[in-house]
């Protein structure tokens, strides 16, 4: 397909699906109703699962919470529907918020278990309630009106319901492109990167679980206005348990993965009842088996699911392309002056149980130096690098940056403060393209938030921001490559799109962590000039390197440890004198 | 509430518990081994007590057919492999493995189980039958994923549940069973009235359980276990199966299942779709041991029995609910204890 069909394929199949209940008969009709409602509450699935990685099976819960809401306002006390509306997503916004801020916290599996225990206790709640019915429900609720015309027929409740999902999709879009977004798509590969460059990976994750049950919320308000009748049945976890499959197996990745999810599952499951009720008789459920047995097959072989798949075949490498300028970030702080001290340690100390990984190091950088750090592998320079940066605590000893003394901080506080790191191996988002990989990194530099970009209010510092990027690609070499997944990239370019998200902190410090491993000869004489330019510009740099040449080039004072002790430091020529360092390398008395 | 009414409450509690116990066993050792969250193993637990009861009925259970048709797919998938390896010696294994043992238990449920047949003959063979799904639900659904991160496996086991119950539903039907369970004349235990049904309940938990221990304590194929629990990769290394391990595994919990089944039977109504929700419970009791220490996951299951049957002393209908939402503060704690902020980066 070509570039411009793809571009306007989501407006042609909105004209279709505008056209369609012209042409369709009554029936098929009010099924994409459905389908679509579905596809609502599933795109609430894809930002927690997909984009953020959290595995829910409770989404069913908060729709059902949207719909008992507004449902019961409507018929119990004649409200609106609008003002259920905002009263749904107000519900949802609490109910999350309270279960989210214990939930969140949990890793992978147990806050999957946790959804569900709530999605379970949610059906029987209701079904317990006499306010809200019992399991026999709630009758007598209002169709939803505008200006007076009351939306009743099948037609008119489709038309709702496909202006609703068109703008929670816009919406989502919108999210998902900006500052919040990035952060967000991040968290999948954990809460490193998020935390690295100044966000609060709990309080994002916090964000998509809300996000989720607001989006399944408003899903929940069109059942209860499309239907009429609740009951708490299409609650339960059966149906949270149909949505989170419905999202896999269309492709939680994307937010089309829910559109195709929902209408397969759907249509599936309706042409298989219709074929096993004629075989088997009509109380038969085989057609859950059937369902199951594609989930499986679905996650043996296509985990991505299949929009991915289906992109693959129809439109490869068509990366959206967009127009941007380089530019430099208006308000960027001084860099401290040459030779001023910009980190110093005494006497760190860090053991692990018995393990002291890092024995009584002190040292110090100053702006506009490259200090390289040499020692064997298990010599302790990666936990030297996670107690500067703030990832782990120490055990003993002082930290101070720009002249401030650190009690303690978090790898967070330290990115605010100035400092900025790369990875030994080298950690982007995969299916990010490299431009916002690299604007991850300027996020604590932007003031919008989840608002803002809601609402398109932040185009102006998104420009700002994604031009800062781009000159720092610009910087490292790679402008051409803005725009394709990080993934594509060899692992030379990865490690180089690292570098430049980090300079997108603007730090005062970089720290390093074997750049140089797996770039080409050529690749490292690039990577060495760039590191003598931001050398000169006043960057204070804090290299860990194993390629001799390149740290022995580059660097105007060495540290040398071995078995978490400082065993050498000073300037490289006195280094390479020492008889320790000889010994430690070379394994013999000099 | 007198202190009678306690008692009675608190034996109730203990009963169930004992029964969560082996669920959550069976939960904490799967996990520990496969890192599955063998969340179908209720549904065996139901299919079990169904089994057992056709079995009194002199009919026969649909559990034949379930089986027939799991061992049908999994010695495809068997051959499929051998003959893309071609590897002769591998196809006659699995034939044994996956054809031969399952065809024999069920040729012994078709021919060898009339009415009048004694119950302990008929729960073996109902045993027996639930035991060999384990296996071949592990070949079929998570064999061929298991190296898949832990929250990709439980969505797979939620859909294997559902296959299940849907299957569970053809072949049972939608009436629920009760079975024959230890009868004689109840007991006087410490000033307490003991049912027959209620000591061999806990007498049978605690002999599984403990068989359990030594299984793992001293045969070199429970200790081979053990190592694949506590480090797969090194596991592997010095030539442990880890599929093997795995496919041990899940005869075990299929067996636990069965036991349970068993036991639980004669004291509760099941029917098809009975065993998520039991699963569940014994599910609760292992993540209060934190899916790995057994002695805390045995404590967490008594706990949920004796929460569960004080909860429908005063709110029957909301005893579900209780539990599951008890749940939630337990998993916060064991995350947050899980989580301790020091160690676990490096």
């Amino acid at each position: 397909m070509t570039r411009a069909s793809i571009r306007f394929a989501p407006l042609i199949a909105l004209a279709l699906a505008a056209l369609s209940p012209l042409l369709l008969p009554t029936y098929q009709v009010a099924v994409i109703t459905y389908v679509m409602i579905a596809a609502v509450a599933c795109l609430g699935l894809v930002l927690m699962t997909g984009i953020a990685g959290m595995v829910s099976f409770g989404q069913a819960a908060f729709v059902g919470l949207g719909a008992y809401v507004s449902g019961y306002l409507s018929s119990q006390l004649g409200w609106p529907a609008w003002i259920g509306l905002a009263c749904a997503v107000v519900a949802a916004t609490f109910a999350a918020g309270l279960i989210g801020a214990i939930t969140v916290r949990m890793s992978g599996h147990y806050l999957a278990l946790a959804t569900l225990c709530f999605g379970i206790s949610f059906y029987f709640l209701v079904g317990n309630s006499e306010m809200l019915g019992r399991f026999n429900g709630l009758t007598g609720i209002a169709p939803v009106s505008i200006a007076g015309l009351e939306l009743s027929s099948e037609r008119q409740t489709y038309y709702l319901v496909l202006v609703m999902l068109v703008l929670v999709i816009a919406w989502c879009r919108q999210l998902l492109s900006s500052r919040t977004g990035r952060v967000l798509r991040s968290l999948r590969t954990g809460p490193v990167i998020a935390e690295t460059f100044g966000a609060n990976a709990h309080h994002y994750r916090l964000m998509a679980f809300v996000l989720a049950a607001v989006i399944g919320a408003i899903a929940g308000w069109l059942y209860a206005h499309v239907q009429r009748f609740l009951s708490p049945t299409p609650f339960g976890l059966t149906a949270s348990i149909d949505y989170l499959f419905m999202t896999v197996i269309g492709g939680s990745g994307q937010l089309w993965g829910a559109l195709l999810g929902a209408g397969l599952v759907t249509i599936i499951k309706h042409e298989l009842q219709g074929l096993l009720k004629f075989v088997f008789g009509p109380t038969t459920r085989l057609e859950l088996l059937v369902f199951a047995a594609i989930m499986i097959v679905v996650l043996q072989k296509a985990r991505k699911g299949l929009w991915p798949f289906l992109e693959q075949r129809f439109a490869p490498h068509i990366a959206p392309v967009a127009d941007i300028e380089p530019a430099m970030l208006p308000c960027r702080c001084a860099k401290p002056e040459h030779g001023l001290t910009v980190l110093s340690a005494s006497h760190l100390r860090r053991s692990f149980g018995g393990l002291v990984a890092v024995d009584d190091i002190s040292f110090d950088v100053k702006s506009g130096e490259i200090l390289g750090i040499l020692g064997p592998n298990g010599a302790g320079k990666s936990t030297l690098f996670n107690l500067i940066s703030g990832v782990l605590s120490r055990s003993k000893g002082e930290l101070s940056f720009l002249g401030s003394p650190l009690s303690k901080v978090s790898a967070r506080d330290m990115c605010r403060r100035g400092l900025s790191r790369t990875f030994q191996h080298a950690a982007l988002v995969q299916d990010m393209t490299v431009l916002e990989n690299v604007a991850i990194g300027a996020t604590h530099l932007g003031r919008r938030g989840l608002f803002a970009s809601s609402l398109r209010l932040d185009r102006a510092e998104e420009r700002q921001l994604l031009g800062w990027s781009m000159h720092l690609l610009d910087r490292v070499g790679l402008a051409d490559k803005a725009f394709e997944l990080a993934g594509n990239l060899s692992l030379g370019h990865q490690r180089l799109v690292e570098i430049a998200r980090a300079l997108a902190a603007a730090p005062d410090l970089l720290l390093l962590d074997e750049p140089a491993a797996g770039l080409r000869t050529n690749e490292k004489a690039v990577l060495s000039d760039l590191l003598v330019e931001l050398r000169a510009e006043g960057l204070a740099i804090v290299l860990v390197e194993h390629d001799m040449d390149f740290v022995f080039g580059l660097a105007n004072r060495l540290m040398v440890m071995n078995f978490g002790r400082r065993i050498a430091f000073g300037r490289p020529e006195e280094v390479r004198a020492d008889t320790g360092v000889q010994e430690a390398y070379l394994g013999v008395a000099a | 509430m007198n202190t009678d009414v306690a008692m009675i409450l608190l034996q109730d509690g203990l009963v169930s518990g004992a029964i969560y116990i082996l669920l959550a066993t069976a939960l904490v050792l799967v996990f520990s081994v496969t890192r599955v969250i063998f969340v179908p193993q209720g549904d065996l637990v139901a299919f079990t007590a169904l089994t057992l009861s056709a079995f009194e009925a002199g009919e026969r259970p649909g559990t034949i057919w379930i089986v027939t048709f799991a061992a049908g797919i999994a010695v495809s998938l068997e051959m499929v492999e051998a003959a893309r390896w071609r590897d002769r010696a591998r196809a006659l294994q699995s034939l044994l493995r996956f054809g031969l043992v399952p065809a024999v238990v069920i040729l012994a449920a078709l021919f060898l189980v009339p009415k009048t047949a004694p119950l302990v003959w008929k729960m073996a063979v109902s045993a027996g039958l639930i035991t060999c799904l384990g296996p071949l639900i592990y070949r079929i659904v998570f064999q061929p994923m298991a190296a898949a991160s832990p929250l990709v496996l439980l969505i797979a086991a939620i859909a294997a549940h559902l296959g299940l119950n849907s299957i569970g539903l053809h072949a049972f039907g939608p009436e629920g069973v009760r079975t024959e369970g230890f009868s004689g004349a109840p007991l006087a235990l410490f000033g307490m009235i003991v049912t027959p049904q209620a000591a061999g309940v806990l007498a049978s938990s605690v002999v599984v359980v403990a068989a359990l221990y030594l299984f793992f304590r001293f045969p070199l194929r429970g200790r081979a276990l053990l190592a694949a629990a506590h480090n797969r990769r090194g596991a592997e290394i010095v030539g442990i199966s880890t599929v093997a391990a795995g496919r041990t595994v899940f005869v075990l919990a299929g067996l636990a299942a069965a036991i349970s089944g068993l036991l639980i039977g004669p004291t509760t109504t099941l029917y098809y779709d009975s065993g998520f929700i039991l699963g569940l419970k014994g599910f609760v009791g292992a993540i209060v041991g934190g899916m790995a220490v057994y002695p805390l996951a045995a404590a967490g299951a008594l706990l949920v029995g004796t929460v569960e049957s004080f909860a429908s002393f005063w709110a029957s209908a909301y005893r579900d609910v209780v539990v599951f939402l008890l749940i939630i503060p337990v998993l916060f704690w064991r995350s947050v204890s899980v989580l301790a902020p020091e160690d676990g980066l490096e």
